[in-house]
């Protein structure tokens, strides 16, 4: 069998899934029942000077009868005292010396950074994550993504917890900023031994439009929250990826975002993270969809032959590249294949209306099967993506898979558009029908 | 034992007759609304005789606008929510939805439908108001959903609408003529009262139109007349015993108990002669009814039955035993009915062969007989140059060669579908309107 175990900057867990700084882990009681369930590790509900939290707390995004494909939240950190949360740190690392304990961190001062990283390292805690990502609540008091958003704060914070900490030190990075490169970097200068990635982003999940109030409502009034669950998971794949891209990082990344199940943690590894943290799916499932993870992942692991997690680590970032070195050359068109096709005709009216009118309908209206237009086809996947059928639309290679040209090495040979009617336009000569037979039907 | 016990009381008679549509609740709705495709061109709209725009209300639905899926509903059929219900959507809107070729369950359209209408019913949101008065007046015969959704249609463009009503009670079929497990009676008389609080028609009861006198008032007061009498009583067989005690007509014995529910008597072995949907639907009646014994005969083979699948199905469930190939020749008994005689047949070049010395005799207690319906020639006869063929009024574009006179459901058809009917009354309704130069 494929070995899960991870160190991931010094700190050791049985495996690669870790429970996020969140209200799965605001106590000992949560946490032991998490690893007694199978998570390899744990980010402790961020400590700090107690809040006080507001009612209620959470809202969330229901697609059609998928409920919480998005989520979100106005909690703060934590709201219990730190020497009960140190107590039950010493108590679960007494009952599970294997599992990764995480203190997840965020005070003011020089000297409480200090006093609470000795306290937890006293706890026993296995590594500490600064959070520096929280987009609600805490920021407006200067902690959380206030300081996620200013490299310079955030690299002099971490600076502060390096001058004491003796147990690694993760830096978790908000999403609410245009370049993650640069909270990265800085954190990266600070000394921190890690990042992860990304905390919540800064949203509203929706309003009620009878009262005008948006969610979660807190006596008549909201504020804005922070959004999690499977909707975010393509921004944060996206920023795991970008850091993982910086020249010489060199910091492992802890993925963090949308995680729900198997193929979700193996997408994050494969983009460059060691270790993944989940938060939502846990809030809608509970702990035991670590089963779900363990299997398919080790599975997956012994498909592909992997025998350890170290050897997916950024498997996919040679072939995620920038746009201008992407393959002009290569030639795709859609392929419906008529025994499947169960006549719904969603392709030809998304092609027809919302890309390339390459779909055509059969002039016998009993036939409700459509065809591909393949001169017009760009090989823009919309076809095989709205059909609902399995299988049924597959993009076919129409190239010959030998010749390479991109934008970057069109440019050098001076061989790209510059005026506004050149004709080296990539539509010019694409088949685009009259504005007039539009409304064709309304001039007979 | 049967599977039902004989109903003694309303409660009994509704747990025997439980709704096989049932409303749906709002999860259920939001569940099953999520799943529709929105297909383009929609082959459910084209299979909906009413053309009702199925995935935009279903749509509506999901979104929590249940006023605009009503609305689209009521747009195209205004007896949205009895269709929902006894409409055989299994050949139509769920039959062509796309889902059944990839072995997926079809989107319940029917209950989705209900489940709109019925809030819209409940809520009492009204869609329509009919236009000022024109002075126009128009009589409509019948009372049953081709006269009511023309009266709505002419009511709308502010045409003075009498609905004469031979029964003391309206809707005809959907009250009289459906099985009891497709709808209540109660929800079909709210969508009724619903209907005529928007448009404001009256029903005159208990005043068939049947003599000359008769239709010479009508067409000495009104402008126009439509005619949606629907089909008459169980023709005959033309057998002997037809007349014995408990032989019934199935749409007699089917209005009977509409009306009357647990207090109409089945008998412990009944024969029910016929294999279209009314056989169906008084077979099924005869199992809920308590029933022990009910055997369904057919003199053609099983393949051949007029009755959709899904109709025999549901009598075969409960309880129904099919006998095929058997023609009745003569009804059996003193006073009453004690058995009925048949004959073995064979199909030979489409046509029903008797096996000669093949005959036997089968005991029941009671006899229904689904064998067709008259027409309504007694009121045809009298009106002039009336083209009628059998039991059907010829018309085009729902004129009849009469031109005062116009026609829908049934009598037009020669036997469909409530929302045949309810389209025919839409279309002859906007035909009148044509004919009166309105609009």
């Amino acid at each position: 069998m494929p070995d899960l175990s991870v160190n991931f900057a010094g700190i050791k867990s049985p495996n690669p899934f870790w429970l996020a700084s969140a209200p799965p882990t605001n106590s000992g009681y949560q946490i032991m029942k998490a690893f007694d369930k199978g998570w390899g590790g744990a980010v402790w509900k961020t400590l700090g000077v107690p809040v006080v939290n507001v009612s209620s707390r959470y809202g969330s995004v229901n697609y059609r009868d998928t409920r919480m494909m998005g989520f979100n939240n106005i909690e703060l950190i934590t709201d219990r005292p730190l020497a009960d949360n140190l107590r039950e740190i010493e108590e679960v690392k007494k009952y599970f010396p294997n599992n990764a304990v995480i203190a997840s961190l965020m005070v003011e001062t020089r000297e409480q950074w200090h006093q609470i990283v000795k306290d937890v390292e006293n706890a026993g805690a296995d590594g500490i994550e600064l959070n520096f990502g929280c987009p609600h609540g805490m920021c407006e008091r200067g902690m959380g993504s206030a300081v996620g958003q200013d490299p310079k704060i955030l690299e002099l914070i971490v600076s502060w917890v390096m001058e004491v900490a003796k147990i690694p030190v993760i830096v978790k990075l908000t999403p609410n900023i245009s370049h993650i490169e640069d909270p990265a970097l800085a954190a990266k200068a600070g000394g921190g031994n890690a990042v992860s990635l990304i905390n919540t982003i800064q949203s509203i999940v929706g309003l009620d439009i009878d009262t005008f109030n948006a969610y979660p409502n807190v006596d008549g009034n909201s504020t804005n929250g922070g959004y999690c669950g499977p909707a975010v998971k393509p921004i944060a794949l996206n920023m795991v990826k970008n850091v993982a891209k910086i020249p010489n990082f060199n910091l492992p990344i802890s993925g963090i975002g949308g995680v729900e199940n198997w193929r979700d943690a193996v997408e994050f590894v494969l983009l460059g993270a060691g270790t993944v943290q989940v938060c939502t799916a846990v809030m809608h499932y509970g702990f035991g969809i670590i089963r779900e993870i363990v299997s398919g992942f080790e599975q997956y692991m012994v498909d592909k032959g992997f025998n350890t997690v170290d050897e997916m680590i950024g498997r996919a970032l040679p072939n995620v590249k920038t746009w201008e070195n992407l393959n002009l050359k290569y030639k795709i068109v859609a392929d419906i294949d008529e025994a499947k096709c169960i006549g719904c005709q969603l392709c030809y009216i998304a092609c027809e209306d919302g890309a390339h009118q390459a779909i055509g309908l059969a002039d016998d209206l009993a036939n409700r099967k459509p065809h591909i237009i393949e001169e017009n086809c760009v090989g823009c996947n919309l076809c095989s993506l709205v059909c609902p059928v399995e299988n049924c639309i597959t993009m076919v290679r129409k190239d010959s898979g030998k010749e390479h040209l991109t934008w970057k090495e069109r440019t050098v040979n001076d061989d790209i558009p510059v005026t506004f009617n050149d004709q080296r336009g990539g539509g010019v000569g694409h088949y685009i029908p009259e504005p007039k037979e539009a409304i064709a039907y309304r001039l007979k | 034992m049967s599977e039902y016990n004989i109903p003694t009381t309303e409660q009994e008679f509704e747990a025997n007759f439980a709704q096989i549509k049932p409303l749906m609740n709002k999860t259920e709705a939001y569940y099953e609304s999520s799943r529709c495709l929105f297909c383009y061109d929609a082959p459910c709209v084209q299979a909906c005789p009413t053309h009702i725009d199925i995935p935009l209300f279903i749509r509506q639905i999901n979104t929590d606008n249940i006023v605009g899926a009503a609305r689209t509903i009521y747009d195209s059929n205004y007896f949205g929510n009895a269709c929902g219900k006894v409409c055989p959507t299994e050949v139509l809107c769920e039959g062509a939805c796309v889902y059944n070729h990839q072995d997926v369950k079809p989107i319940e359209i029917g209950r989705l439908q209900n489940y709109a209408t019925s809030q819209a019913i409940a809520d009492d949101i009204k869609f329509y108001t009919p236009a000022k008065a024109n002075g126009k007046k128009a009589a409509i015969i019948g009372s049953g959903p081709a006269g009511i959704a023309c009266a709505c249609e002419l009511r709308k463009a502010g045409v003075h609408v009498d609905i004469y009503e031979a029964k003391s009670n309206p809707t005809g079929l959907t009250v009289n003529g459906i099985a009891p497990y497709k709808i209540t009676n109660q929800e079909v008389l709210q969508e009724l009262a619903y209907l005529q609080t928007q448009f404001g028609f009256n029903i005159i009861y208990n005043s068939p139109i049947m003599s000359k006198d008769d239709v010479d008032k009508l067409e000495k007061n009104y402008d126009a007349i439509f005619i949606g009498v629907g089909n008459g009583a169980t023709s005959s067989l033309g057998i002997p015993g037809e007349d014995k005690a408990n032989v019934h007509g199935a749409v007699e014995i089917i209005e009977h108990l509409r009306r009357d529910s647990y207090k109409v008597a089945f008998g412990k072995k009944v024969i029910v002669l016929g294999g279209g949907n009314t056989a169906m639907d008084a077979a099924s009646e005869s199992a809920r009814m308590g029933c022990p014994d009910v055997t369904l005969a057919y003199r053609r083979s099983k393949e051949e039955m007029g009755a959709y699948h899904f109709e025999y199905a549901l009598a075969k469930d409960v309880g129904v035993k099919g006998l095929f190939n058997a023609a009745p020749l003569e009804i059996i008994g003193n006073e009453k009915v004690t058995a009925v005689k048949f004959i073995r047949t064979k199909t030979e070049n489409g046509k029903v062969v008797n096996i000669p010395g093949s005959e036997f005799v089968l005991e029941c207690d009671m006899v229904i007989m689904a064998t067709g319906q008259k027409g309504h020639d007694y009121l045809f006869d009298n009106i002039a140059n009336l083209d009628v063929n059998g039991t059907k009024v010829k018309a085009n574009n729902y004129q009849t060669s009469n031109p005062k006179y116009f026609v829908g459901g049934d009598c037009l058809n020669g036997g469909a579908e409530v929302v045949n009917a309810a389209y025919d009354g839409k279309h002859a309704g906007k035909a009148i309107l044509s004919f009166l130069d309105i609009r």
